[in-house]
């Protein structure tokens, strides 16, 4: 078949064909991968909680808080008997070293950090990506596990505080603490919101 | 002798026409995502998907696409795979999906797709342009594994995420950016040296 000649008619007739085509196609792949993109950003969202938070039964529907520049979300667990045994707080910063940063804080009913898992970042490999587990590991006063940011000064050394901040990575290390401190912030100003009303709303977390 | 000329088309992508050693094509995604072996594969093989499928419909449309029109035409094809992949990425391969990030939307306009498009598919056989694109999918994706994995031994002391030496000893430089032209430059070097041989 010779090749067809480049008129205006033929031009805008097969233009069109494959553009329509190819939005078919598209619009097929798009409804086939919706319901697993969805979920797979859930089960990560729901594996972060529950690797921050010590064992609960239910999880209470997250409260969000925005004071302006940053965003923050509380996830208030429960045990069976319905008692708080923590919340988990996911917080961000954009003062890192490029980009978001984006933690999941876990705390306990006492305010105790329980665990944090970093959820978003783009900081330098090797140096500020670090901050992954450099905060979890017990060495001099690298860790903030098991730390009460009401009785501990958890800004890097530097700054006067308790915590060694990841080498070369002063920023980074600054803007992560700035995550937890306003984590706790949340935490501390919704754990005592009304209970039995969150009750009411927990549902099943399995 | 048709067999042997297939082959010969297959097997061009890998040494021959490597499209990051000899044509020097697709180096942004090259150097950017090398940082791991394992992100170099990936990020081949995503590529290769999208050559053999390019190249595949634009030989079997090329007779019903008019001269002049014929780029537009190619790059709608281009990036109807590209968003293919990026979807079914992000709804099966999520972690993937995160570490390659923006490279896997900038296949669309690697020059390797389009060059391939219209260098070859545009005038061969549907089996010919399948093979071609198989071919220097493979190429590539080999090209980014060597790449990736020499990036990662030196930059971390690890090869496909397994430790072959502590973390310490490693040379943050190759993990950066400078490290992936560093690498890149010798293994080019290496590679004409082996080609002329």
């Amino acid at each position: 078949m010779a090749q067809l000649e480049s008129s205006f008619k033929n031009m805008v007739l097969v233009l069109s064909g494959i553009a329509l085509f190819a939005a078919g196609t598209l619009a097929s792949v798009y409804e086939l991968t919706k319901g697993p993109i969805e979920a797979s950003k859930i089960a990560k969202q729901q594996n972060a909680i529950k690797e921050v938070l010590p064992p609960f039964d239910n999880l209470a529907d997250p409260v969000r808080i925005s004071d302006g520049a940053e965003n923050m979300v509380v996830y208030k667990a429960y045990n069976a008997q319905k008692e708080f045994v923590g919340a988990a707080v996911e917080s961000s910063s954009n003062n890192g070293f490029a980009g978001k940063i984006i933690v999941m804080v876990g705390f306990d009913k006492d305010g105790n950090i329980v665990n944090y898992s970093v959820l978003e970042q783009k900081e330098t490999p090797g140096l500020g990506t670090k901050m992954v587990d450099w905060f979890k590991t017990n060495k001099a006063n690298q860790s903030i596990i098991g730390k009460n940011p009401a009785i501990a000064n958890l800004t890097v050394s530097k700054d006067g505080g308790e915590v060694d901040a990841i080498t070369a990575s002063t920023i980074s290390s600054r803007a992560f603490l700035f995550t937890v401190r306003n984590a706790y912030q949340a935490f501390i100003t919704n754990k005592d919101a009304d209970v039995a009303a969150v009750n009411n709303t927990t549902k099943t977390f399995n | 002798m048709s067999k042997n000329s297939n082959l010969k088309v297959f097997l061009n992508g890998f040494i021959n026409e490597n499209p990051t050693f000899v044509l020097i094509l697709g180096m942004c995604p090259t150097l950017a995502t090398t940082s791991s072996a394992i992100n170099g594969l990936s990020m081949g093989l995503a590529t290769t998907f999208v050559l053999l499928g390019s190249n595949m419909v634009i030989s079997l449309l090329k007779n019903i696409i008019p001269d002049n029109v014929r780029i537009p035409a190619y790059v709608v094809v281009i990036a109807t795979f590209v968003s293919v992949v990026e979807m079914s990425m992000q709804a099966y391969l999520p972690a993937l999906y995160d570490s390659l990030g923006i490279f896997i939307p900038l296949i669309v306009v690697n020059c390797i797709v389009l060059g391939r498009a219209e260098a070859f598919a545009a005038k061969n056989s549907v089996l010919k342009s399948s093979l071609d694109g198989l071919g220097m999918g493979l190429g590539f994706s080999m090209a980014l594994t060597m790449l990736g994995t020499i990036r990662e031994v030196l930059g971390t002391g690890k090869a496909f995420g397994f430790t072959l030496f502590p973390d310490k000893y490693g040379m943050l430089l190759f993990v950066l950016a400078p490290g992936a032209f560093i690498a890149l430059g010798y293994l080019i070097a290496v590679m004409s040296k082996l080609k002329k041989a």
